[in-house]
């Protein structure tokens, strides 16, 4: 495979993973624009769990991710009593803080990053994304993933029928924040190092937009969402600036046609309809 | 002596984030939207005052202008590409989706918009920084020992005349108490015959002079302009208006100049990197502890001004 090729898979499962640990706490209602700290946090541990503690790839990984985990659990407390674009801002300035310690802190390298010792090849991050694709498509079709969709249609009524409302929505950030820490400590050992000026704002509203254009309904959003942003501009074959722009087009338009993003619940049910054989012809 | 510089320099800074403050506040006070093109919005005025100043009108109309005139064109320029912003985002907002991330589709698609302005000005003039000289520039008060910038005191002041205009408008005026209507519940505004639609422009010009006027100011206090001036301006102004609480007028001057003041005493005191740390922890806690702001009311939408 050439290198163009493992390149594009490997950019696009960590991101993958990514979109998947925000969409967690998106399709249980609640809007998540801190991304690139969640993801920094696995990175940066990763670093100094595979740099300083000298431990294997594989130990590294799974502490990493368990570590974004913790985080995301800790930080779901002080998150929830903050609603709407109160969550989105209080989210957000979390972000801002995490990039502010790392950037003041020598041993985390401070502006300068840090260089991985480690590395992993595209398959590696091919896996995992498989991986979490199935298990969130499985979260989604448990007890849990409907009660996760109740609490993201409608919180009080989710409440008021006995759902744990509390307990949904702290789980949505714990897994969430596990996923994207396994993104940050992948694109660790993927490009070798860590930097902090690449955890910005912008990476932050990235990361959602991949999550609300693919749309929060079913599990096939952000894994739409992600490939058709990543995969479209590489397609066209143009420059940076003008890849962003035309991003930034197809959102305000998506927004205008499609507000409830490209995969609904809606179109789903038609295509099964129209592929299955026993299907009614107009549903 | 050097700390009393390090207040007065951060006062005077934070009027810039005065500005681009209000301009949040009032969107989000009056039209519950948390409009991200803002950044951009100052931004635009900053890039195009320069342009106009460095190779003038496009297509060869005129050559390089006057300072003075650039600035004008770029805070027109913020008010169109404002007006435009709420032709394609806010006017589809009417959708109803009935979930928990309903609102999120304003703010994503000016999200899009920040894109858009952002890489519109990237493509045209590139991505470095470009100097934007004034005759003001260099004019300094010199008190007692303190150093006092000239364009920054102006741009204090006139950050506070825009606060009081806008505060004189929003109790005094006709429009201001259609605006106020609109902000308490828009439904009942247009049942009491408040033309909800003329007023929801009228909200998107301001947001575009007070994003362009903050960009021409910042162009004359700093002599430089660049396609990502907004970004960091943008984000502390969010503090700011945080802070301030969401939806106060007068709660975002006293927000922008806590942020002014933040930042250069933290840089004063912990160096270069802390302000990063200071004033978006001071967010954060202020967020999570007191949601509605030092002067700010609770519920958004409601009672405010």
């Amino acid at each position: 495979m050439s290198g163009y090729a493992s390149g594009l898979i490997a950019i696009m499962g960590i991101n993958v993973i990514f979109a998947y640990g925000i969409y967690l706490t998106a399709a249980a209602g609640q809007l998540n624009l801190g991304g690139a700290g969640f993801q920094a946090i696995g990175a940066y541990a990763a670093a100094i769990l595979s740099i300083e503690l000298g431990f294997g790839i594989g130990m590294t990984i799974v502490f990493a991710t368990l570590f974004g985990g913790l985080v995301g659990f800790l930080i779901a407390f002080p998150m929830l009593r903050t609603r709407g674009v109160y969550m989105v801002l209080a989210t957000f300035a979390f972000a801002q803080v995490v990039v502010g310690i790392i950037l003041n802190s020598d041993t985390l390298g401070g502006s300068m990053g840090m260089i991985m010792t480690d590395y992993v090849e595209y398959q590696v991050i091919l896996g995992a994304a498989l991986a979490v694709i199935v298990f969130v498509f499985y979260l989604m079709s448990t007890p849990i993933g409907l009660a996760m969709r109740a609490v993201h249609d409608d919180e009080a009524v989710a409440d008021l029928m006995g759902v744990n409302k509390r307990a949904i929505q702290i789980g949505a950030f714990t897994l969430g924040g596990a996923l994207a820490g396994l993104s940050g400590a992948l694109y660790a050992f993927y490009f070798g190092f860590v930097e902090v000026q690449y955890f910005n704002a912008l990476l932050s509203i990235f990361v959602l937009l991949y999550v609300l254009i693919g749309g929060t309904q079913t599990a096939w959003g952000p894994l739409i969402g992600t490939a058709f942003f990543t995969l479209i501009p590489e397609a066209l074959r143009i420059g940076e600036d003008w890849r962003f722009l035309i991003f930034g087009v197809l959102i305000v338009l998506m927004m205008i046609v499609r507000p409830e993003g490209i995969i609904t619940r809606d179109l789903l049910d038609r295509l099964w309809l129209r592929l299955s054989p026993g299907g009614r012809k107009n549903a | 002596m050097l700390v009393i510089q390090q207040v007065i320099n951060g006062i005077l800074l934070g009027g810039i984030y005065v500005g681009v403050a209000v301009a949040f506040t009032l969107t989000i006070g009056i039209l519950n939207f948390l409009n991200f093109t803002i950044p951009a919005l100052f931004m635009l005025a900053g890039m195009i005052g320069w342009s106009m100043s460095f190779y003038g009108l496009p297509f060869g109309l005129s050559g390089p202008m006057g300072w003075l005139p650039s600035l004008g064109i770029g805070i027109i320029c913020a008010i169109l590409a404002s007006l435009l912003v709420e032709r394609f985002t806010y006017r589809y907002m009417k959708a109803k989706h009935g979930d928990a991330t309903e609102h999120a589709i304003p703010l994503v698609s000016s999200l899009g918009f920040l894109l858009i302005f952002e890489y519109i000005i990237l493509i045209s003039y590139g991505s470095e920084g470009r100097g934007f000289h004034t005759p003001l520039a260099d004019l300094n008060l010199r008190v007692a020992g303190l150093v006092i910038s000239i364009p920054q005191v102006l741009s204090l002041v006139v950050s506070l005349v825009i606060v009081a205009g806008l505060s004189l408008l929003l109790s005094r005026t006709k429009l201001g108490r259609a605006l106020r209507a609109t902000a308490e519940n828009p439904d009942a505004a247009v049942l009491m015959g408040v033309e909800v639609n003329r007023i929801v422009p009228i909200v998107f010009v301001l947001t575009g002079l007070f994003c362009g006027l903050a960009g021409a100011l910042f162009a004359v206090n700093y002599g430089e302009v660049s396609p990502f001036m907004g970004e960091q301006v943008g984000t502390k102004a969010i503090a700011g208006m945080v802070i301030g609480g969401l939806g106060s007028v007068w709660g975002a001057i006293a927000g922008g100049l806590i942020v002014g003041l933040t930042e250069t005493l933290s840089i004063y005191f912990f160096g270069a990197t802390s302000s990063q740390i200071t004033v978006w922890a001071l967010l954060l806690a202020l967020l999570l502890f007191r949601p509605q702001g030092l002067f700010g009311h609770n519920a958004i939408g409601k009672g405010k001004f």
